[in-house]
């Protein structure tokens, strides 16, 4: 009887939406809106992690070794540096790479070339460049340096000349803040307005179904059970949804071709096409998902009211 | 329901309907109904006729638990209406037939449909369902009009579509409620004709209306109802009001 009721329902649900197609045109279209307002949050914040992950990756501190300072010792501060948890990498430049990549720098600069050649040896000292996994925990990395200072094992004197993490701690605080900040609201933003589509749609359900409100209380009176009146709605509120997710994933491919091409200077190289053809079965199961599920929960939720009786 | 059977010792079966001291007041004081006490028995013919506010449509309501009665219980066999889960309310109202004035078809669905989804509702298969409604409809002489929407359909036939979804599951009782207030008088006395001849069949019948003539033809049972009391009861009644 089970899957013969459920047959029941599933073809009733699919007559009704058939029959009721103004109804269910004006249905459609309020869900496409909700679920493209979904899409275009996924496309936002995939804009934003990316912009802030390039953001994130422009900061990092350099801890800078005395001339003298031996590679074994800052290697071995490289190993303990890489063994905190906060660190994300840590690379290593010799005296001697620093002196390539500064006369590299400065091969069009023949006077400060020149000056470099008449010094005796190699002005420069080895250097680390730390990355951390956030920006919020340089302050941690510097202060643990500071905390440990690191010790020549020949001679006992410290072999850091400086960490520059200080001469830019108010760039990387206000850095750090705005990041923190856009997250925040960029969260904030996408809870509303998914909160907003979704009771906009659930209204629109609601008032679908209240055109059926005579029809459920006859259903109700021939004695039909409360699951199998509400069983077509929540079909009715399934295809919907998964037709409402088809149009938005249909939608959003000129869309996001367009955008991509006029806007990926503007993004930092992220090209939002790029990212849709890329991750498009994961965009297409949270759509469709989306989709079926606002309806189906809205239906659920609408016929409830009338079935009372 | 003991005092009743007490009092009719001479029954054995229950009555098909058992209304015990039912009061129904509703939140704003008014009183619908009043100290109510009548039974139907089965096979019955019982027209209940007042006017308008006189409590006829209430006590349909509690009968088919759209209502909760404020004082006394009504009985369905042995079962108290009142006293059924949410869950258990479809059982009892596919043992009733119903027959309302405005018809209550299902607008979407097309007089098969009409018929096919009371059977539907009440479990019973696709063969059971394929032959029974277009037997159902030759009863009621809508034979032709299988396929057509209600919007398509006069008055008469409405209500015959209705009175054949009332039937179809062969229920122990048809309440029709004022099932000719809307119908001319043609088709008033071929409804009444057709719940006739159902009730010859052994069916229960409750028949509310307004109709003097139709109650003065029938020649059977009648309770009268005047602001919510039952104010006489005739074996073989007229309308007197």
């Amino acid at each position: 009887m089970f899957w013969v009721s459920t047959k029941r329902i599933i073809r009733s649900g699919f007559f009704n939406f058939s029959r009721n197609a103004f109804v269910s045109l004006s249905s459609i279209l309020v869900m496409t809106i909700t679920l493209s307002v979904i899409a275009a949050l996924i496309f936002l914040s995939a804009v934003l992690t990316a912009t802030l992950s390039e953001i994130r990756s422009k900061v990092d501190i350099n801890v800078y070794f005395v001339t003298g300072a031996q590679e074994p010792d800052i290697l071995a501060v490289q190993k303990n540096l890489r063994a905190l948890p906060e660190v994300d990498t840590v690379t290593y430049t010799s005296s001697d790479q620093a002196l390539e990549n500064f006369k590299s720098r400065h091969e069009n600069d023949q006077f400060t070339l020149q000056a470099l050649s008449e010094l005796e040896g190699n002005p420069l000292g080895a250097s680390l460049n730390i990355k951390a996994k956030d920006t919020s925990q340089y302050q941690g990395i510097a202060d643990y340096l500071q905390r440990k200072p690191i010790l020549s094992s020949q001679d006992g004197t410290s072999i850091i000349d400086k960490v520059n993490y200080y001469e830019n701690k108010s760039a990387i605080d206000k850095l750090t803040q705005i990041i923190h900040t856009a997250e925040k609201l960029g969260s904030i933003i996408t809870i509303a307005l998914i909160c907003v589509s979704i009771l906009i749609t659930f209204n629109t359900i609601r008032l679908a179904i209240f055109i059926s409100k005579e029809e459920i209380s006859v259903m109700r009176l021939v004695g039909a059970s409360a699951a199998y009146i509400r069983g077509p709605f929540v079909v009715v509120g399934t295809i919907y949804g998964a037709i409402s997710g088809l149009i938005t994933l249909v939608l959003f491919y000129p869309v996001t071709l367009w955008l991509g091409r006029t806007t990926a200077n503007f993004f930092l190289n992220m090209n939002i096409f790029d990212y849709y053809t890329q991750n498009f079965v994961q965009i297409f199961c949270i759509i469709m998902i989306s989709g079926m599920v606002i309806g189906s929960i809205s239906s659920y939720l609408a016929v409830r009211k009338y079935l009372k009786i | 329901m003991l005092q009743y059977l007490s009092n009719h010792s001479v029954h054995f079966t229950l009555p098909m309907i058992y209304f015990d001291k039912v009061s129904k007041i509703y939140a704003d004081q008014s009183v619908a109904l009043q100290d109510v006490t009548f039974a139907v028995e089965p096979k019955e013919f019982v027209s209940i006729v007042g006017h308008s506010g006189a409590g006829k449509t209430t006590l349909i309501k509690l009968i088919l638990a759209e209502d909760k009665p404020s004082e006394g219980r009504v009985f369905f066999g042995s079962t108290d209406i009142h006293s059924l889960r949410l869950s258990e309310i479809p059982e009892l109202r596919r043992k009733i037939g119903v027959v309302f004035q405005d018809f209550r078809l299902l607008p979407d669905k097309n007089v098969y449909e009409n018929i096919a989804f009371s059977m539907e509702a009440a479990g019973r298969t696709d063969e059971e369902i394929e032959s029974d409604v277009p037997h159902v409809l030759e009863l009621v002489d809508l034979g032709k009009k299988i396929w057509n929407f209600p919007k398509e359909l006069s008055g008469g036939e409405k209500q015959r579509v209705a009175i054949a979804r009332a039937i179809v599951n062969q229920p122990d009782i048809i309440i029709a409620d004022e099932p000719t207030g809307n119908l001319d008088p043609v088709n008033t006395y071929e409804i009444v004709q057709i719940l006739k001849k159902i009730n010859d069949l052994g069916t229960t019948i409750i028949l509310t209306t307004h109709n003097k003539g139709v109650i003065d033809s029938l020649g059977r049972r009648v309770i009268t109802m005047e602001n919510g009391r039952v104010v006489r009861d005739d074996k073989e009644g007229r309308y007197i009001i």
